[in-house]
């Protein structure tokens, strides 16, 4: 493969196709190097975007994962003082040591906030599309340079606005993720915040989603058909219209509610609305449950937009680790589209107890039944493929294997909330969080945690360590499930999720609750044990052990961009061709067990 | 390592690059003034009387209390807009750069008319107290027209930078400008095409 790209006519091509360069271009000979601010902050270098996407979200999810550690302390011992760093919050947060209600109705809206806006969804698309979908595809870079930059930037201003809303006048939102009016309405100042810093992140995935699909649409190499594209490519092709498409209700939701705060509307303020004893004065007229509509328009395709480039990630690493075909890989494609489409008639499954009547409760009963059915399919699929591989117990393989059960526990879950008689009792119970942070944490994280494992040797040129990846796996995985399998039992107890107390003051609660101080040791021991991956991933980049350029053996075009990192501004020294599908594993009669698919 | 298709057509998918950019980013639009119009649709068939109570009386119509006259000026005026839009365009492909400036030059007027009547029209509510607050009724009036007047100034921004310092990549690369054009020239066709649906919704339904 590498010889087939120094070919001598190749080179010739290659050369003609460069001039007139418009920038000097910094090819591995090229001397004239950009400037600093050039080449790593204001850089249009999909690659160099990617890694400032990936180490932004690793922070925001550290931040985010901060906040619930504090969260879990007054779970786990309510109205104890919290021991050595209960002081640094201030008298205003934690007087005494001891949290506020309020402080802990911040934490939880800025947990969610951050972990699914600011935290995986630019990891998971930002970071890995940017650096591996072009590379994947074989294009020079994405279609529009300069707009993935802005991408980033307002991404980045988003993220600006939502820390910088802990120190505003009250604290952050308060109203928990999901901002339900009229509670939002009559927020602080900290609300607002929200909302601006959520229209910075829409533009942000708007820029970037009319980006990815230019770039899979327009920038394939040749003889990549859309059927012969990687999985992942496509994960990331029905994720990018997921974020087009819902993402605008929500800033529609978000300009309402603004108004409402800052105009003294009536978008979400119904008539003849008391609080405290006093009458609001509003004109009333307007409704709660649009609010809901609009942002549950949004937040159900963003359930997939957290998961589709998971499923990606992970498909990638099991056909290459179980040396076979992706099983099913054009039923995996058309759930993937289906599943897509599906996720947009799903939304109010979330809005069951809202009251909005028995025959539209029906209809989408039915539509998130159906809509379990691709899920399943590519879940099969993924499981199917292990079948009578030889399978590579790599670290990136550890957490994609993790990845099937782990997400499987969270599917099935999920069931009993798709159906209205089941959902009413459990609704906004921990069995929710726990149904959902089985999809996001041990799900979707566990896959990010594969996709870096696997791709950090095309990023740096090394691998990272595999004695302390298997600490990491394994700390991971035993502690996520310490964490969040008790809350499935807690939930069907009854107990509420946003309880200051963890239920303290209600009875029922009581058989259930000495969980808590279990679960929140578990999150404190899941800190602890990402120290070896930090550890890893900061040695690696300049000690890690040298590999080559296709470390892995593996079949698609990122492994053919040599050297790793592959150069910068145009990535291959000529495009390549695609002569076939893309996991073309253990291929009888051939040399090696693998068919790279610009080997002719 | 140059893009490939930011100016010529790709064979399979018969479009450059930035025509499916801004078609997918209409797209988005639609989504985006879908939403609005369905959270009209929501709070107008839960009130009791649309549009109902403001500063004290009672309205049955929505012609009675909007001026539908000004608004179907500025209807002509932003069709109007789209036309000379699409000479600009056409005068670049037929290697006229005069014309174009001309039939820029007037759709940019045109667009400041535009405004200039909104203008009016917001002037006249505000002078009788009724504001945003007054009612739901007035609430997404404004928000829907403000968010639409937002476009407006957003294509008056991008068609001013293709008329004034923007037009110096037409000595360079004919093609990549006449293609610019007709880029801004789909966006502005939107947003005609948004105010003809508001239109009628807002003000005479």
């Amino acid at each position: 493969m590498a010889d087939h790209a120094k070919d001598p006519t190749a080179q010739d091509e290659h050369q003609l196709a460069d001039t007139p360069p418009r920038h000097p271009l910094p090819a591995t000979h090229d001397h004239h190097d950009p400037s600093f601010w050039r080449k790593y902050i204001f850089s249009t270098d999909h690659k160099v975007i990617g890694i400032q996407y990936a180490l932004t979200s690793l922070l925001f999810l550290f931040f985010g994962f901060c906040l619930v550690m504090v969260m879990r302390w007054q779970l786990a011992f309510p109205g104890e003082a919290l021991p050595l760093i209960g002081s640094f919050f201030g008298e205003s947060r934690m007087p005494g040591g001891v949290m506020l209600p309020e402080f802990y109705n911040q934490l939880g809206a800025m947990h969610g906030t951050i972990m699914v806006f600011l935290g995986i969804v630019p990891l998971a698309v930002g970071a890995f599309g940017n650096y591996v979908v072009p590379l994947q595809i074989g294009a020079p870079d994405m279609a529009f340079p300069k707009l993935n930059m802005a991408s980033y930037w307002v991404y980045f201003l988003g993220g600006v606005v939502m820390l910088s809303s802990f120190f505003v006048p009250a604290g952050a939102a308060k109203a928990g993720w999901t901002s339900y009016p009229p509670l939002a309405n009559i927020e602080t100042m900290g609300q607002t915040m929200w909302l601006l810093g959520m229209v910075f992140l829409i533009t942000s995935s708007l820029l970037g989603a009319v980006n990815f699909l230019t770039t899979i649409i327009q920038l394939r190499a040749d003889g990549l058909s859309f059927m012969r594209l990687p999985f992942f490519v496509w994960a990331q092709f029905v994720t990018s219209f997921l974020l087009l498409l819902a993402f605008p209700p929500l800033e529609v939701a978000a300009i309402f509610q603004l108004m409402d705060r800052l105009a003294d509307t009536s978008f979400f303020m119904p008539s003849g609305l008391v609080i405290s004893g006093e009458a609001l004065d509003v004109s009333g007229g307007g409704s709660p449950l649009l609010w809901q509509h609009l942002f549950w328009f949004l937040a159900h395709p963003e359930v997939y937009v957290l998961i589709l480039p998971a499923m990606g990630i992970v498909a990638e690493i099991i056909a290459n680790n179980t040396r076979k075909p992706l099983w099913g890989y054009r039923a995996v494609v058309y759930s993937t589209i289906f599943l897509g489409f599906m996720s947009f008639i799903v939304w109010a499954h979330h809005m069951f107890i809202t009251g909005m009547g028995t025959s539209i409760s029906t209809f989408f009963q039915i539509t998130t039944m159906i809509i379990s059915v691709p899920s399943v399919v590519i879940l099969s699929a993924l499981f199917l493929s292990l079948w009578g591989g030889s399978i590579r117990f790599t670290t990136p393989m550890l957490f994609a294997l993790a990845f099937l059960p782990m997400f499987g526990i969270g599917g099935l879950t999920g069931l009993p909330l798709g159906l209205a008689p089941t959902d009413i009792p459990l609704h906004d119970t921990y069995y929710v969080i726990g149904h959902f942070h089985y999809v996001v944490a041990p799900g979707t994280i566990m896959a990010l945690f594969a996709g870096i494992y696997y791709w950090f040797p095309k990023i740096t040129g090394r691998k990272m360590n595999d004695r302390l990846g298997r600490v990491h796996f394994w700390g991971s995985l035993i502690f996520m499930n310490g964490i969040f399998f008790p809350m499935f039992i807690q939930g069907l107890a009854g107990v509420s999720r946003r309880l200051y107390d963890g239920g303290s003051i209600y009875e029922l609660a009581a058989p259930v609750l000495h969980y808590n101080e279990f679960m929140s040791m578990c999150a404190w021991l899941l800190a602890i044990a990402q120290i070896p991956f930090f550890i890893n991933f900061i040695m690696s980049i300049k000690k890690g052990e040298k590999v080559s350029d296709n470390v892995w053996e593996a079949t698609t075009l990122e492994w053919a961009a040599a050297p790793s990192p592959p150069v910068a501004h145009g990535n291959f020294e000529t495009i390549p061709r695609v002569y076939r599908g893309p996991y073309e594993y253990s291929v009888p009669d051939h040399d090696t067990d693998f068919l790279p698919q610009n080997q002719p | 390592m140059d893009i490939p298709y930011t100016v010529s057509v790709r064979p399979d998918t018969g479009v450059y690059n930035a025509k499916l950019g801004i078609w997918l980013f209409i797209a988005s639009e639609v989504m985006l003034f879908g939403g609005l119009f369905s959270a009209y649709v929501f709070l107008r068939t839960g009130a009791p009387v649309w549009p109902g109570m403001m500063g004290g009386e009672m309205y049955v119509r929505a012609s009675d209390i909007l001026s539908v006259p000004m608004a179907t000026l500025n209807t002509m005026v932003l069709i109007a807009s789209s036309v000379t839009m699409v000479m600009a365009w056409a005068s670049l492909m037929m290697d006229d750069f005069g014309k174009f400036r001309r039939y820029m030059s007037l759709t940019i007027l045109l667009s400041f008319v535009f405004l200039i009547v909104k203008g009016f029209e917001y002037n006249a509510k505000f002078s009788h107290g009724l504001y945003p607050s007054e009612s739901t009724f007035l609430a997404i009036y404004f928000t829907l027209t403000g968010l639409h007047a937002i476009h407006v100034i957003g294509g008056i921004i991008v068609n001013s930078y293709l008329l004034g310092p923007g037009s110096k990549l037409w000595k360079t690369k004919p093609k990549q400008f006449t293609n610019r054009i007709e880029i801004a020239g789909l966006y502005w066709h939107f947003v005609d095409l948004v105010w003809i649906f508001l239109f009628p919704t807002i003000y005479l339904l």
